[in-house]
């Protein structure tokens, strides 16, 4: 065994602090078996060393949650015995160093944290942000992204239904790649991780272990530096075809009752996967790893511990359940061996070549990893309204917008991905919310990933409250209930006081909108470090979100579907400029205050939107975010090429009018005005009636009109151009 | 009318075709597991889209070689009918029941939407229900469906009415020769096609084009 030194120590990322933890814990020194797994297993990406103190105060429960926090995925109850399983996770540092390879093994990582509990994945999204297009790499980053995220998903046979891109320049050293994976099961079949009893064969499942991925978990764990892409070596590889033939064997094992336990290799692989399951177990587990699945020849003890090679799980199985077990990983062609069994020694112990080479307390890994309380300093969010060119001309504002890097169409994306595999897909993407229908059933689950970022650089704590209430209106406005969140929260280093601070004001804003909204966080992940040479991007908390249609006839798009339905504006419009999509675009600030949510707007009219989708007299509905009021009008028509004709108010800026990003809004079109303006009176939420659907121009009275199909060239045009190469100005 | 959906590993559509073929027919399809050695007495093998043994040679090629399709070959032979989509269409190319190969799109990238299709060919058990020149949407979903074959092949399926199905005028979604979207074996029992009717068989996923094809096999095969 090698000598520990100090230089040893700071390689593996451990502070001199830890070490001596370690120590302790031990009491004697580590070998470097050992230490190699300590590192990973305190690492920020496996520990939550900097956010477990603040991330305690996220709602996680509610009558409808079965499983918040700390499984693989979180599980709510959809009625009739039904569950949805979900979560979501980033891949950003190795999608930035190999695009295709890190999104793709990014897909494959949250698939499997789904299917380990027993659910069939059913649906994925994604929340991508790149760096300015005028930057270099970016292009070749989104088309690298882009294919191995559907190279991945398309061959599992799930479809991606939606998701977000977006481009700012803070992202240009650190894209953000965040997968989210949707599942359902039956709600007495959901596994856990919890390795409990002595005695019982752990079982090695998948493919085999290389070299790939050693200390990918600490690499993500530190900021980036020009020397990063030397670091390819430690990006995994993806075998979608292997993880494919795992989700049918998992699921035919689970069918049995063999079970006790099961958990993926996902970081820190052999290591994070035996250690959390001896922990949440209370037993200790003994591995031989002379029995491992090797792909590579002389491979050390330190290697296999530390390999993150992908489409592995560990189970834990009732005694004398292994030949069953076998037989169906052996008739699927994968990988299955015997390697370990559980003990009551609570002590995670390592065999190889006949030596003991590893030996811990299994507590000591997970639950002893340090918690910082690390400083932070609350940023003053900024405040003001800009001021604005009030006699540009609206209608050239809104062409250039549509055809704006972050509102154009993202067709060029998603026709990338299978959407429509299951048979299922009963809202592509495009929509608010995509919505997948429950198999054999007429519920369907609504999906949707929000956070704009701008608004969370501006003022944290007011732009996650935004990121928590767009998700939940998006989901509203295809009809559905809310039910839960999946937060993924990417930040820069927190050992910054101002990041930390960032982080602990987006947590309370996450915290503050869900507990208004009734939507518990009920799984997550954190990814910080995201700097390269000290230059954090945008505080960017991503929320994934559930919602439940319980009848899916009973659905609303924004597509408009007829000629003189009336166009009502539900929700109060005080023309909020600041840090909107106008003022960054069309006049070059990214200033101001972000909008304010006020949640129980917020609440008041999503409920009374849902009530009206409800009782089928709305079918058309659009939520209002980014580009305000007409960007959302230009979006309805779009899909059907049916127009609008609106009147502006009687008093006001029209351009603070059509373009503010104030919340809590919504776009609805009926044939009966005055039924819905009598029952929004009733339920005492504002309702206008704008104008009525016709014709194939967006024509706004006093300001002027535009063709649909000029719009529709600038949307549809911008995305393909650039991935074309077509040589663009400098934005952003 | 008795059919059986054959699956391989990375098989992912064939949940798909089952539905629908349970859903039009009101019997479950017989499911085939690739190391089988053989089929049951059916009037209908499907082969279903995905991705056989990750198409990691080519698409279709090693799943071309399983003990199964020894048996789908002899039953084709033999005049069984046997539909191919998508991936499935790829299998019976490198099986040598269809001619001709599914290259990578022509834009190098895989490409997911509704197409507009054009039924050129009602004289088949697959298509005896659609009119000729029938417009229907379909999905694609697919990196490989860029059809070839040399020209003189191409003239003799077009003249032996054996183009069943062709991509609308300026709706070609992968480069295929001709805008060929599927085609006819020799004694017509045998269709390939990279679109996928399944997924279009229920009005709730954007349209029941699909139906008229499985509803030609109900009426031709029952």
């Amino acid at each position: 065994m090698t000598d520990i030194t100090p230089q040893t120590v700071r390689e593996h990322g451990l502070s001199v602090e830890e070490y001596g933890r370690i120590k302790q814990l031990l009491n004697r020194d580590p070998n470097l078996v050992e230490l190699g797994v300590f590192s990973v297993m305190w690492s920020e990406h496996c520990s939550y060393k900097s956010t477990r103190a603040h991330l305690r105060r996220l709602p996680t429960k509610a009558p409808w949650v079965l499983q918040g926090p700390g499984e693989n995925a979180g599980v709510i109850d959809i009625g009739d015995g039904d569950v949805a399983v979900f979560k979501m996770e980033s891949h950003n540092h190795p999608s930035f160093i190999e695009p295709y390879q890190g999104a793709a093994t990014g897909v494959g990582g949250i698939m499997r944290d789904v299917f380990t509990m027993g659910a069939r994945p059913v649906a994925m999204m994604n929340a991508l942000r790149f760096g300015a297009p005028d930057h270099p790499k970016t292009r070749h980053l989104v088309s690298g992204v882009v294919s191995g995220i559907g190279g991945y998903g398309n061959c599992m046979g799930v479809p991606t239904v939606g998701g977000e891109v977006n481009f700012h320049r803070s992202y240009n050293g650190n894209i953000l790649v965040n997968a989210m994976c949707v599942g359902l099961a039956r709600g007495d079949k959901i596994f856990k991780s919890a390795a409990e009893g002595a005695g019982n064969p752990v079982v090695y499942i998948g493919s085999k272990t290389g070299r790939d991925g050693i200390h990918g978990a600490t690499m993500a764990s530190a900021e980036f530096n020009e020397d990063s892409e030397e670091k390819r070596p430690t990006v995994q590889v993806g075998d979608p075809f292997t993880e494919k033939l795992l989700l049918e064997a998992c699921l035919e094992l689970m069918a049995t009752d063999a079970i006790i336990a099961i958990q993926d290799m996902g970081a820190a692989g052999l290591t994070s996967s035996s250690a959390e399951m001896g922990s949440k177990g209370g037993s200790g587990i003994e591995l031989d790893l002379d029995r491992v699945p090797q792909r590579e020849e002389n491979m050390t003890a330190y290697d296999m511990m530390l390999s993150e090679s992908q489409e592995r799980m560990l189970a834990v199985l009732k005694p004398g359940r292994e030949g069953e077990a076998e037989r169906i990983f052996k008739k699927w062609q994968l990988d299955f061996a015997v390697i370990g069994r559980t003990t009551d020694s609570g002590r995670l112990i390592v065999k190889h070549k006949g030596a003991v080479v590893a030996d811990m307390p299994v507590h000591a890994l997970s639950e002893e990893a340090p918690v910082y309380n690390r400083p932070f300093e609350r940023r003053t969010p900024a405040s003001g309204s800009p001021p604005y060119d009030r006699a540009r001309p609206v209608m050239d504002s809104l062409v250039r917008l549509m055809a704006s890097p972050d509102i154009a169409s993202r067709r060029w994306v998603w026709e990338q991905y299978d959407n429509t595999v299951m048979a299922d897909t009963v809202q592509r993407p495009g929509g608010d919310a995509a919505v997948v229908r429950v198999h054999n059933t007429d519920k369907a689950l609504a999906i949707t990933t929000d956070v704009t970022p701008r608004y969370c650089k501006a003022d944290p704590f007011e732009g996650a409250k935004q990121a928590v209430a767009e998700a939940w209106r998006n989901l509203t406005a295809v009809g559905a209930t809310p039910l839960a969140v999946t937060d993924n929260l990417n930040f820069g280093n927190p050992e910054k006081p101002e990041i930390m601070g960032e982080i602990a004001s987006a947590v309370d804003g996450i915290a503050e909108a869900c507990r208004a909204l009734d939507f518990p966080v009920v799984s997550g992940n954190c990814s910080l470090y995201n700097e390269t040479n000290g230059e954090a991007i945008l505080p960017t908390p991503a929320i994934g979100a559930v919602g439940l249609l319980k009848n899916v006839n009973r659905m609303a798009t924004i597509a408009f579907k007829r000629e003189n339905d009336a166009i009502l504006l539900i929700g109060d419009t005080k023309g909020h400029l600041g840090q909107s999509i106008y003022l960054r675009e069309i006049e070059g600030k990214e200033e101001g205050a972000a909008p304010p949510v006020d949640l129980s707007a917020e609440r008041k009219n999503g409920d009374f939107v849902r009530s009206l989708i409800e009782a089928g007299k709305v079918d058309t509905v659009h939520d209002l975010s980014d580009g305000g009021l007409i960007v959302a009008l230009a979006e309805m028509a779009l899909p059907t090429r049916i127009g609008a004709k609106i009147a502006l108010p009687a008093t006001g800026d029209a351009i603070a009018f059509l373009y503010g990003e104030d919340q809590a809004r919504y776009l609805v079109a009926a044939a009966d005005a005055e039924r819905i303006l009598a029952d929004a009176k009733a339920a005492g939420v504002s309702a206008v009636l704008l104008g009525r659907t016709g014709g194939d121009k967006i024509a706004v009275e006093g300001a002027g009109e535009i063709a649909i199909a000029a719009l529709a060239r600038a949307h549809e045009g911008w995305f393909p151009s650039y991935m074309g190469g077509t040589e663009l100005s400098p934005s952003n | 009318m008795k059919s059986a959906v054959v699956v391989f590993p990375a098989s992912n559509c064939d949940r798909d075709a089952a539905v629908a073929l349970e859903h039009l027919t009101g019997e479950k399809p017989h499911m085939a597991w690739h190391a089988d050695t053989d089929l049951p007495d059916v009037d209908l093998i499907v082969l279903p889209g995905g991705f056989a043994y990750g198409d990691y040679l080519r698409c279709g090629a090693m799943a071309a070689q399983s003990r199964i399709m020894r048996d789908v070959k002899k039953k084709a032979d033999q005049g069984v009918t046997v539909l191919g989509i998508c991936n499935g269409f790829q299998v019976l190319t490198e099986t040598g029941l269809l001619p001709g190969a599914l290259m990578r799109n022509a834009q190098l990238k895989f490409v997911c939407k509704p197409v507009g299709l054009e039924v050129e060919e009602t004289q088949s058990v697959f298509t005896r229900k659609y009119d000729k020149g029938q417009k229907l949407s379909f999905p694609v979903a697919h990196g490989d469906g860029n059809y070839f074959a040399d020209d003189e092949t191409l003239d003799r399926l077009e003249g032996e009415g054996r183009v069943v199905f062709r991509y609308a005028q300026g709706e070609n979604p992968n480069g295929s020769a001709r805008n060929i979207a599927g085609i006819l074996s020799e004694k017509r029992n045998v269709l390939g096609l990279m679109p996928h009717p399944e997924r279009v068989c229920d009005p709730m996923l954007g349209g029941t084009d699909g139906v008229g094809l499985f509803q030609s096999l109900i009426e031709a095969l029952s």
